[in-house]
């Protein structure tokens, strides 16, 4: 009941709601997610909403159960999101982002001096790994660098 | 164990016993590195050198270690000749020269040049140094020296010199803690170690020890790794006069020392060692070189399947 309450103000038939975002990350969560000004569906977003757990951001899509695939990048950026698949105005399935073990095309490698940041016809290329000391770690697979901060900087 | 078209890119793909097994197929080819045996075992094979950056010892030891097993050597020649001064990308350059050769060792400026190379090669690819991360090859050499002049098992080594910059050390440090080891670390502050690979080492129960003076360490150590300190890595000209004397090994640092100490470097050195000490038996450097052509040897051999 509180779920519906919450989605709510702006409620959507059908699609793709994601709440929990980290308070200032609902632009970068666009650009995990690869949506553009081509993106045909309507999308809405809330920044910095007062939530249970202090401020949040949510996105919702409108007409589109995104990819889980997709989705899940945006454990890189806001581990603690959650995603709402909607259908016919109620919550048809609720789960939390899952850490992905490999990212694609997704962040820039921090290392200016690595092959992926040439022209070369290749995407950069990481494994991810969850750390309890420094949290989100991601190593490039052709630099060897890590990346313990700043991902959302680096998204491409 | 095969390694028939294997890759070699970095050290961290190994595990300890594929090492082991490059060091001991290196060791039975040293009667031919010396010249002291015939091989034709890469009779018919041809091997391109790809070198986008300037190399003497890294660029000859490959040579002489295919044409003393007979092999071929296809060498780009210089990057101002080639196709690359045209525009074409080093993926394209790395798809037709794998259509010529039976393996390709590159060495270019890019970090992760040869990973990249082995995803558009259709024969091994062998990193002879890409950026300033990995040089494999050179790793792959000093263990083998260690192994040659010293022990692996449970070494006590000190690194000394630019461990901040020093690719050679990171890579060598990994390496050896797959061994066990005792690491002293002894450079000036602005190029010591990065805590990222002290605290990697830690967690794999590593005992390490920083400081700033090869004199107060040098009788509790079995190899010393010593490395260049460059000039320019100092903005203070005093600075860097300062820290070359205090990180030099003379002969009279070593009147007192354990006759086993050995000294390696990967060369070429400047002023870190002092020529009086090349004639005492410590002195490893010139034979660690050479050992780069049966290492070398063996990893062409075992990647083009011609020993297993």
């Amino acid at each position: 009941m509180k779920e519906k309450r919450d989605l709510k103000v702006q409620a959507i038939e059908n699609g793709t709601v994601i709440d929990h975002i980290k308070a200032g990350q609902a632009l970068n969560v666009l650009r995990i997610l690869g949506i553009s000004s081509a993106f045909r569906a309507t999308i809405s977003f809330v920044m910095n909403a007062p939530g249970a757990r202090g401020k949040k951001d949510v996105v919702k899509v409108e007409g589109k159960e995104l990819n889980v695939e997709e989705l899940n990048r945006i454990a890189l950026i806001s581990p603690r999101a959650t995603i709402n698949i909607i259908r016919d105005f109620e919550v048809f399935q609720k789960n939390n982002v899952l850490l992905p073990s490999y990212v694609e095309g997704v962040v820039r490698c921090i290392n200016l001096n690595c092959i992926s940041n040439s022209s070369e016809p290749i995407k950069s290329k990481f494994s991810v790994l969850q750390s309890e000391e420094e949290g989100v770690i991601l190593n490039c697979l052709y630099c060897e660098h890590a990346i313990l901060e700043y991902i959302a900087e680096n998204l491409l | 164990m095969s390694f028939k078209n294997r890759h070699v890119i970095s050290m961290k793909d190994f595990s300890r016993k594929e090492i082991d097994y490059v060091l001991d197929t290196a060791e039975k080819l040293e009667p031919v590195a010396r010249g002291e045996n015939r091989s034709r075992l890469l009779d018919g094979k041809i091997v391109a050198l790809l070198f986008f950056e300037p190399s003497t010892r890294t660029r000859l030891s490959f040579e002489v270690a295919t044409q003393r097993l007979g092999g071929q050597v296809l060498n780009l020649g210089s990057v101002e000749a080639s196709s690359v001064m045209k525009g074409e990308n080093l993926a394209d350059t790395i798809r037709v020269i794998s259509n010529y050769a039976d393996l390709i060792v590159l060495r270019h400026p890019l970090d992760g040049s040869s990973r990249m190379a082995s995803e558009f090669s259709s024969v091994p690819v062998i990193n002879g140094g890409d950026g300033s991360i990995h040089h494999p090859t050179q790793t792959f050499l000093d263990l083998y020296t260690i192994r040659r002049e010293s022990h692996l098992e449970d070494l006590k080594i000190a690194m000394a010199g630019d461990l901040k910059y020093g690719r050679t050390v990171h890579s060598l440090c990994h390496a050896l803690s797959l061994y066990g080891a005792e690491m002293i670390f002894v450079s000036p502050p602005e190029l010591s170690m990065p805590s990222e690979i002290v605290k990697d080492l830690q967690k794999n129960k590593i005992k390490v020890k920083e400081t700033n003076s090869l004199e107060e360490i040098i009788g509790d150590v079995e190899v010393i790794y010593m490395t260049r300190v460059q000039r320019e890595r100092f903005l203070d000209p005093e600075e860097y006069e300062k820290v070359k004397h205090r990180l030099k090994v003379t002969g009279s640092l070593l009147k007192n020392v354990d006759s086993n100490l050995k000294i390696l470097h990967p060369l070429p050195r400047v002023n870190e060692i002092s020529p009086a000490v090349d004639a005492t038996p410590h002195a490893c450097y010139f034979q660690q070189a050479f050992y780069g052509v049966p290492i070398r040897m063996a990893l062409l051999a075992l990647a083009m399947g011609v020993m297993e």
